[in-house]
């Protein structure tokens, strides 16, 4: 093309329209029609609202019940959740893992999860470090609990609102799912957790976290922890069912959520919550 | 008028990044799977590929649950479920039962003390549930000897004991 | 392994999943991004606003800064663990998450500072593209740099006076237009961290401001010392090829690094510290004064565990020292020089204190972590998130600007704009 200049455009007939005139109108044309309905959506505030009212009237809620006063320790639940989730037995991190709390006479607190308690409590000594155990003598003990812990599929997932790019979302059930053909793995939705859920899968070097075995909730099954515990001291159950046993102790027992300050509204529901837990 | 406006040449750089635009958005359409988009509960939460639930339903199920054990292994099922350790499901200590039979054709047994100690192991933890299940001081209770060799995990009480 | 665990030590009572999932590279990519705002900003002071002792400087600033730009983009890169999903970031942005704006932000600012160094360096290029395509016998490295300049004009070949007069207007209108996008560029990577609320260290409205103040600090200490290294640089060529390749005209433009220069700089250098430092200090006080549930562990980490890396290196080292050798009287540019390494050291000890300080106590606030950066590779972890892979990404710009120099050259032809 030859340098531009006004002067060649000064020839030619009325009514015709000039080649640099037609290309630069048919951009625009291709250029609007190729936005996607996608990007129009995030514009209409109308549809917004009436998907967020459906989701309110919903069938399925997905909630969880954990009775502290019954969990022992053992860790079958964190065994079982790995091989039914398929993270490796040797990852130090897992989806559940239970908490070891020994509060002192003296008013000391010794907290520790060896491997996420993937093992059990074996020992009475707390673990401090790499190899490193503190005694504790049993007399001098006021009181010692397990907590499970899960991802709590909060109602407000901070996680969520974090995610640069729509990886992970909460499913209209109520469960926070994340998408592993999508995650970028930048890990931000780890770093926003105030609960510790997440963590990267040593394998699909993408975001992992607890979802309810979602899978087996889909046939009919409970998940994996909540069918491994012998005590009882996990179970699963759906808010919106008026019959439903863990619905009804949700409702009209004394329950806790964790780190409530935080703000996200938390799914999975603590029985004899003690004030020291994290 | 509108010629001369088009041809200054202030405006090239513009017309570079309205094309880089466009290849941007004509990527984006091939590239974004068509049912990704605003979903329940709205964009902050519900910001994602539909398809992807689909996908985790999908997903193998490997713990099956004492029934399905029951349906070969009515010996040991009706033995453990008269015992304490009724409460014990089966694939805790034998690891889950997907595929099985034909594949794997055994399942693992594991006769390693730490699996017993899970339980077993005396914590002295006061007003604690453990407190209730008989422990042992896996130190002084016959160190290195599996537990098996006395206890039947399927009926662990010794008589007299 | 757990990305992260590699060079993770824990203590004391830590949740079984948490790691220090952002490491160096995070550490690195404000950093760069800070270097890049704040170049852009000084450059803009002399176009915007005309402070005519920072002509010598502001094209060397902007040419700079756009080198920076792809380094500061290579931190993020090394970080994810699906790379090359990376490009998700443009194609289906959840602007609910800071991170988002990352891809829209940067590509304006991308297209605002390619923008301004086009209409500032067009003229260059219109008369290497005629003196090339008027020379008769063409070499295989003619050819290429002609094909080269020939697209660089884009097709415009107005060189006249009024065509001038119009790109030093535009070149003034980006240059202003440019300043809020690059403090959004830093700001919003400030409010990444400010918006995590479950990060006791990093939830305070403070943050972007702290990190926008910060960044320029970096970005002007860079550039003065580039811009001294450049000259000494350019004046021990001449004196070695003297006479040779230099006509004397050409000599006396070398003057060495203008101390005018250096010294209205180191102005505005001290202003934003100031500035950074109190807003620091200001958060410290009142965490210290409202004391939350947080605040017993914060404590132990910030007066205890990283008190070395605070106090002695961040505000003493880079922050105190370069504040007073810039504030003594008759600053010489041997002064200045160390002033501007000290006060980059303390912008990234800054970065560091912020990302690695925030992962250094465990959610339970009863547990800590320890960060031992990888010195040595052994693996692509450790390579993309060790010494090494920082490294690369601070020396990367340097190389961009050395190949940029080729086609925008810093010195040399008397500046119009």
């Amino acid at each position: 093309m030859s340098s531009t200049g006004p002067e060649s455009f000064s020839r030619r007939e009325p009514g015709s329209i000039s080649r640099r005139d037609f290309l630069k109108k048919t951009a625009i044309v291709a250029a609007g029609a190729l936005i996607p309905l996608a990007a129009l959506e995030i514009l209409s505030p109308a549809r917004a609202q009436a998907l967020v009212d459906d989701a309110a009237t919903g069938p399925l809620h997905w909630v969880f019940l954990v009775d502290t006063y019954k969990c022992v320790g053992c860790g079958f639940c964190v065994k079982a959740c790995k091989l039914e989730n398929e993270v490796p037995y040797e990852t130090e991190a897992t989806r559940t893992w239970v908490e070891r709390y020994v509060l002192t006479k003296d008013g000391g607190f010794h907290a520790d999860s060896p491997e996420g308690a993937r093992d059990g409590f074996i020992t009475p000594k707390i673990k401090i470090g790499p190899g490193e155990y503190q005694d504790i003598k049993p007399e001098d003990i006021a009181k010692a609990y397990f907590v499970p812990k899960l991802c709590n599929q909060c109602n407000l997932p901070p996680c969520v609102q974090v995610c640069p790019v729509g990886a992970t979302y909460k499913a209209p059930d109520g469960v926070v799912l994340v998408d592993r053909t999508w995650c970028i793995g930048c890990g931000y939705c780890i770093m926003a957790c105030p609960y510790g859920a997440r963590f990267f899968h040593p394998k699909y070097r993408t975001a992992e976290k607890c979802n309810f075995c979602y899978h087996r909730l889909a046939k009919g099954l409970s998940p994996a922890c909540v069918q491994a515990c012998p005590f009882g001291a996990r179970q699963i159950g759906n808010l919106n069912d008026p019959n439903d046993p863990v619905a009804k102790v949700i409702t009209t027992e004394r329950i806790a959520v964790l780190k409530s300050e935080y703000g996200t509204k938390p799914q999975v529901f603590y029985l004899g919550l003690d004030q020291e837990v994290r | 008028m509108k010629n001369r406006v088009l041809n200054n040449h202030l405006l090239r750089p513009l017309l570079v990044v309205i094309g880089v635009i466009i290849i941007v958005l004509v990527v984006r359409q091939l590239y974004v799977p068509g049912d990704f988009g605003i979903h329940v509960p709205g964009y902050t939460y519900g910001w994602y590929r539909e398809g992807n639930i689909e996908d985790w339903k999908q997903v193998t199920v490997k713990y099956q649950g004492r029934e399905y054990c029951a349906n070969c292994h009515t010996t040991e099922v009706d033995l453990i479920s008269t015992s304490p350790h009724a409460i014990i499901q089966c694939e805790n200590c034998h690891g889950p039962g997907v595929g099985h039979p034909p594949d794997p054709p055994k399942l693992v047994i594991d006769k390693s003390r730490e699996l017993c100690l899970r339980c077993h192991s005396e914590l002295q933890y006061p007003s604690n549930p453990r407190s209730a299940i008989k422990g042992i001081d896996p130190v002084a209770h016959n160190p290195n000897v599996e537990c098996v060799t006395c206890h039947n995990p399927h009926k662990p009480t010794i008589p007299g004991a | 392994m757990v990305h992260g665990a590699v060079w993770t030590v824990k203590e004391l009572f830590v949740f079984p999943n948490e790691f220090i999932y952002w490491a160096i590279q995070i550490v690195m990519y404000p950093f760069m991004t800070g270097l890049v705002a704040g170049a852009f900003v000084l450059s803009s002071l002399y176009h915007v606003f005309g402070i005519q002792q920072l002509k010598g400087i502001a094209r060397f600033a902007l040419v700079l800064s756009f080198a920076l730009l792809p380094a500061a983009m290579l931190p993020l890169v090394l970080h994810l663990q699906q790379p090359f999903r990376g490009i998700e970031v443009l194609m289906t942005p959840h602007f609910t998450s800071a991170i988002a704006a990352f891809g829209i932000v940067f590509s304006a600012y991308f297209a605002i500072v390619a923008s301004e160094l086009w209409f500032l360096y067009r003229k260059h290029w219109v008369e290497q593209a005629l003196l090339l395509r008027s020379k008769p016998h063409k070499t295989f490295k003619d050819r290429w740099s002609s094909g080269t300049y020939r697209y660089l004009t884009l097709g415009s070949y107005d060189i006249g006076e009024d065509a001038q007069r119009k790109d030093g207007k535009a070149i003034k209108i980006l240059a202003a237009a440019g300043i809020p996008v690059a403090l959004f560029l830093h700001g919003y990577a400030g409010f990444i961290f400010g918006s995590v609320k479950a990060n006791a260290l990093w939830m305070t409205p403070l943050m972007p401001v702290i990190f926008i103040m910060s960044a320029i600090v970096s970005g002007i200490a860079l550039c003065m010392l580039t811009y001294i290294v450049t000259m000494k640089i350019r004046k021990f060529r001449a004196r070695r090829n003297q006479s040779r390749t230099y006509s004397r005209e050409q000599l006396e433009d070398i003057k060495g690094a203008e101390i005018d220069v250096i010294k209205t700089t180191s102005r505005y250098l001290l202003f934003f510290l100031v500035f950074a430092i109190s807003l620091e200090l200001l958060d410290l006080i009142f965490r210290g004064y409202t004391a939350v549930k947080s605040w017993d562990v914060l404590r132990s980490v910030i007066y205890g565990k990283d008190f070395v890396d605070i106090f002695i290196l961040q505000y003493g080292i880079g922050n105190l020292i370069p504040l007073i050798l810039f504030l003594l009287p008759r600053l010489s540019i041997r002064r200045a020089t160390i002033g501007a390494v000290l006060v980059l050291f303390g912008v990234f000890m800054m970065r560091w204190n912020v990302v690695i300080g925030g992962q250094a106590f465990s959610l339970t606030f009863a547990g800590y972590m320890h960060y031992a950066l990888p010195m040595i590779p052994r693996s692509l972890d450790t390579l993309k998130e060790g010494l090494v892979g920082a490294l690369g990404v601070f020396v990367f710009p340097f190389i961009l600007f050395y190949l940029y120099s080729k086609i925008m050259p810093i010195f040399g032809p008397k500046e119009t704009y």
